[in-house]
C-alpha cells in the first residue's frame, strides 16, 4: 500500500491484479480445479447415457477426473500449508477462487458437446502431463505419470467418437460440428501463459505454452479432419479468465449444488 | 434408420501374462474397436484383466447337447491318457 | 391343457430328463433343451432383475453431484456404476435365452416390464446414500448369494461375478451410515429419518409372502429359485438388526421383538397395499424414474445411430479395400 497524502480523500485505486501469494499452490490448483470441474459435469452423465455400455464408459472417466483432481488438491493444500485438506479446497471455496478453465465448467450439453469437450481437453491433459512427468517437481511428475495412462485411454475414448459422430449420420455430423463451434472460442485459455506459469517454471514445472499449442492443434485438427470435421477459423477472440477467477454465470450454480451438503454442516465428518 | 443396441460380442480377459483367456461377458458395441473399449470399461474396473479378446457372438460355434455323448463320453475310458494308467516302481519319487 | 390321462409324449418325456438334470443339480446351458415355461419365467426374472439394475441407478445417481467429499463421491460414482455393469450382466444373461436387448429395454420403457419396488422411492437426502447401501444393498445381497445358485449357468455365473462385486456396496453403505449416527445431531437425525423411510420398503424387496406368490411353486421345483420370499425376508432382518443395534439407531417397528424359540427377529405386518401400489406404478416415483429412463434412450438415439451409421461405413470401405 502506497502512503496516501494526509487530509486527501482516501484513492479506490488497486492493483490491476493482485500478485499471487505462493505461485506453485495456485499453479497445481489450477490443475486440480480443471479435472475437479470436469469430472463434475462427467458425472452428471452417470445413469443418463446414451446406451448401458456408454454410460459405464464416461462414469470411469467421471471417477479418474475426479480421483486426480483429489490428488492435486490435496498436493496444492500440501504446497499452501496452511492445513486445508482437499475437501476443504474443493467444498469450501467461493466461485471466484476457483481456477479451471471456463470450457470445463460449461453445461454438460448433449452428448456430442460432452465428448468434443472431452476430446478437446484430454488431447490438452494428456501432451501436459507428458511434461509435467518429466519436469523438476518430483510429487507432481508422480501425479502426472499416473495420470499420463488414464488420459491416454480417455484421449483414445473420446477421439474415436469424434470420428463415430462427426463421420456416422447428417445428424451426428452436424451436431458434432456445431459442438466444434461453440468449444473453440474456449479452448485458447489452455494455452495463456502469465506470471504463474513462469513461477511455476522456477519450480521446475517448465511448460512451453507455444509449443504445447501446436502439438495440439496438430492432434486435434487430424482427427477432426478424419471424422470429416471442419476445423474452425480462428475466432475474434478467445474467451477467458477462469485462471484469474473471473467465470462463466455456470460455475456458481455447479458450485452451489456441489457444496450444498457440505456447507450445510460446516465442522462435520462424512 | 432402425435404432437398435449394437451387436452382441464376447469378452474374453486374461487376468495375468500366461494364464489362459477365460469367458468374462458379453458387451454391445458397433465395431471391434468400441467393443475392446467397452470391454475394458465394462469387465476389467477392477484390474481383473492385462489382455483381452473380444469375437462377435455369432462368430462362435458351439457344440449342441445332442452332442454330449459321441464328442465327449468316448474321452471317458481312455484311462492311457492319463499318468496314474503307468505304474512306476515303489520309493522312486521322481514322478 | 392335455388330458391326463393321455399317453405319455415325447414333450412329457424330455420335460422328466429336464426335471431329473436339475433334480441331480445340473446346470442349465444355452443351447440345452428347456421347457417353454422354464425359458420364460428366467426371462420374465432376468429382465425384472436387469431393470432393477437399471433404474435403481437413478436414485442415487441423485446425489452424486452433491456428495459432501470427494472420497464420497468417487464411491457413489463407482457404485452407480456398478450397477449400470450389472445390469449389463444380467441382460447379457437374459439374450442367451434368445431375446434382444433392445426388446427388453421396449418393455421397460413402454411400461409392461416390472422391476423393483424400492428404486420408486424419492432418495431426500445424503443419508439415504447410506441406508440405500446398508439396507437396500443388504436385501439384493441376500437374494443374490442365494440366487448365485440358480439351475440356469449364465445367471448363476453373473450372479456370482455381481456378488464380488457388491461387497462393497453395503459395507460403503454401512460406513455412511456409521459416520452419520455417530456424527452431530443434525447428521443422526438425518439418518434415522432415512432408515424410518427405507426400512419397510427394503422389507417389500423379497416380493408378495409365500402365500402370496403366483410364481415361486414352480420356479423352487426348477431351482430357479432355491428360498422364499418370506425365507429370505427373515434372513435379512436377523441379519440387519445387530447392524441397527450396534449403531444405535430405531427401526419404525413397534412390533419387532426377538424370539428365542425359532432364533428370529419377529417382525410386524408388512403394508401389502402400499407395496401392490407402487408395483403397479402409483409409488411416488414411478414416473419419474420411467421418464427419466425414456430421456436418455430418446436422447441416446441418434448416438446409437451414429455409431452404427460409421462402422457400416468403415466395414464396406475396409471390404473395398481388400
Amino acid at each position: 500500500m502506497s502512503p496516501s497524502t494526509p487530509g486527501a480523500p482516501a484513492s479506490p485505486a488497486g492493483p490491476r491484479t493482485s500478485p499471487p501469494a505462493n505461485a506453485l499452490f495456485e499453479y497445481v490448483l489450477r490443475l486440480g480445479d480443471d479435472r475437479l470441474v470436469l469430472g463434475h459435469r462427467m458425472a452428471e452423465w452417470c445413469g443418463h447415457g446414451p446406451i448401458l455400455e456408454e454410460d459405464i464408459a464416461l462414469s470411469n472417466i467421471a471417477l479418474d477426473l475426479t480421483g486426480q483432481a483429489a490428488a492435486l488438491l490435496a498436493l496444492a493444500g500440501e504446497i499452501e500449508g496452511a492445513g486445508r485438506s482437499e475437501d476443504a479446497l474443493a467444498y469450501f471455496r467461493d466461485e471466484t477462487a476457483f481456477r479451471n478453465a471456463l470450457i470445463t465448467e460449461l453445461p454438460t450439453g448433449d452428448f456430442g458437446f460432452t465428448i468434443v469437450r472431452q476430446f478437446f481437453f484430454d488431447a490438452y491433459s494428456l501432451l501436459l502431463w507428458d511434461v509435467i512427468a518429466k519436469g523438476g517437481h518430483a510429487k507432481l511428475a508422480a501425479l502426472a505419470a499416473k495420470s499420463l495412462k488414464e488420459d491416454t485411454y480417455h484421449l483414445r475414448h473420446s477421439s474415436e467418437w469424434v470420428r463415430k459422430l462427426g463421420d456416422g449420420t447428417p445428424e451426428s455430423h452436424a451436431r458434432a460440428q456445431a459442438a466444434v463451434d461453440a468449444l473453440w472460442r474456449f479452448t485458447g485459455e489452455l494455452f495463456e501463459r502469465d506470471a504463474i506459469d513462469d513461477a511455476a517454471a522456477a519450480a521446475g514445472v517448465a511448460v512451453d505454452h507455444a509449443a504445447l499449442a501446436a502439438q495440439w492443434r496438430e492432434l486435434v485438427e487430424g482427427v477432426l479432419r478424419e471424422a470429416t470435421l471442419v476445423v474452425p477459423a480462428a475466432p475474434g477472440a478467445m474467451v477467458t479468465g477462469g485462471r484469474r477467477g473471473r467465470h462463466t454465470e455456470h460455475l456458481g450454480h455447479l458450485l452451489a449444488e456441489m457444496q450444498i451438503v457440505a456447507r450445510s454442516h460446516p465442522g462435520a465428518s462424512w | 434408420m432402425t435404432d437398435s443396441q449394437w451387436p452382441l460380442w464376447e469378452v474374453f480377459t486374461q487376468g495375468a501374462t500366461g494364464e489362459p483367456f477365460e469367458h468374462a461377458g458379453s458387451v454391445h458395441a458397433a465395431d471391434a474397436e468400441q467393443a475392446l473399449q467397452n470391454a475394458r470399461d465394462v469387465y476389467a474396473r477392477r484390474g481383473e484383466a492385462v489382455n483381452l479378446w473380444v469375437v462377435p457372438s455369432t462368430a462362435i460355434v458351439a457344440s449342441a447337447p445332442s452332442d454330449a455323448g459321441p464328442f465327449f463320453e468316448p474321452g471317458n475310458d481312455k484311462a492311457y491318457r492319463h499318468p496314474q494308467f503307468y505304474k512306476v516302481p515303489k520309493g522312486v519319487k521322481v514322478f | 391343457m392335455t388330458p391326463t390321462s393321455a399317453a405319455p409324449t415325447a414333450e412329457d418325456a424330455r420335460v422328466a430328463a429336464f426335471e431329473a438334470r436339475i433334480a441331480a443339480g445340473e446346470s442349465i446351458e444355452p443351447k440345452d433343451w428347456m421347457p417353454e415355461r422354464y425359458r420364460k419365467q428366467l426371462i420374465r426374472m432376468m429382465s425384472q432383475h436387469a431393470h432393477s439394475e437399471v433404474v435403481g441407478m437413478l436414485p442415487e445417481g441423485n446425489w452424486i453431484t452433491r456428495a459432501p467429499s470427494l472420497r464420497r463421491k468417487m464411491s457413489l460414482i463407482a457404485k452407480v456404476q456398478d450397477e449400470g455393469g450389472h445390469g449389463l450382466y444380467i441382460y447379457c444373461g437374459a439374450e442367451t435365452l434368445g431375446v434382444d436387448r433392445h426388446d427388453l429395454v421396449e418393455q421397460l420403457l413402454n411400461g409392461t416390464a416390472k422391476y423393483s419396488s424400492i428404486f420408486n422411492y424419492p432418495t431426500l437426502s445424503w443419508a439415504d446414500m447410506g441406508v440405500i447401501g446398508w439396507l437396500v444393498d443388504g436385501a439384493a445381497i441376500v437374494n443374490q448369494t442365494i440366487l448365485a445358485k440358480t439351475s440356469y449357468g449364465p445367471y448363476a455365473r453373473a450372479m456370482i461375478r455381481i456378488c464380488k462385486e457388491e461387497n462393497f456396496h453395503k459395507r460403503q453403505g454401512y460406513e455412511i451410515v456409521t459416520t452419520l449416527a455417530r456424527g452431530t445431531p443434525a447428521q443422526r437425525a438425518m439418518v434415522q429419518d432415512a432408515v424410518n423411510r427405507f426400512w419397510w420398503p427394503s422389507l417389500m424387496m423379497f416380493g408378495p409372502s409365500d402365500t402370496d406368490s403366483p410364481n415361486s411353486g414352480e420356479l423352487l421345483r426348477w431351482k430357479v429359485k432355491r428360498k422364499t420370499n418370506d425365507e429370505l425376508r427373515q434372513r435379512f432382518v436377523n441379519l440387519t438388526i445387530p447392524q441397527v443395534q450396534a449403531v444405535e439407531l430405531t427401526v419404525p417397528d413397534p412390533d419387532l421383538h426377538y424370539d428365542a424359540t425359532s432364533g428370529n427377529w419377529e417382525f410386524g405386518a408388512i403394508d401389502w397395499t402400499e407395496f401392490n401400489q407402487v408395483i403397479r406404478g402409483n409409488g411416488p416415483c414411478n414416473k419419474e424414474r420411467l421418464d427419466a429412463r425414456r430421456a436418455a434412450h430418446e436422447d441416446g438415439q441418434w448416438v446409437r445411430e451414429a455409431a452404427t451409421a460409421y462402422a457400416e461405413k468403415h466395414a464396406s470401405r475396409a471390404t473395398e479395400a481388400a
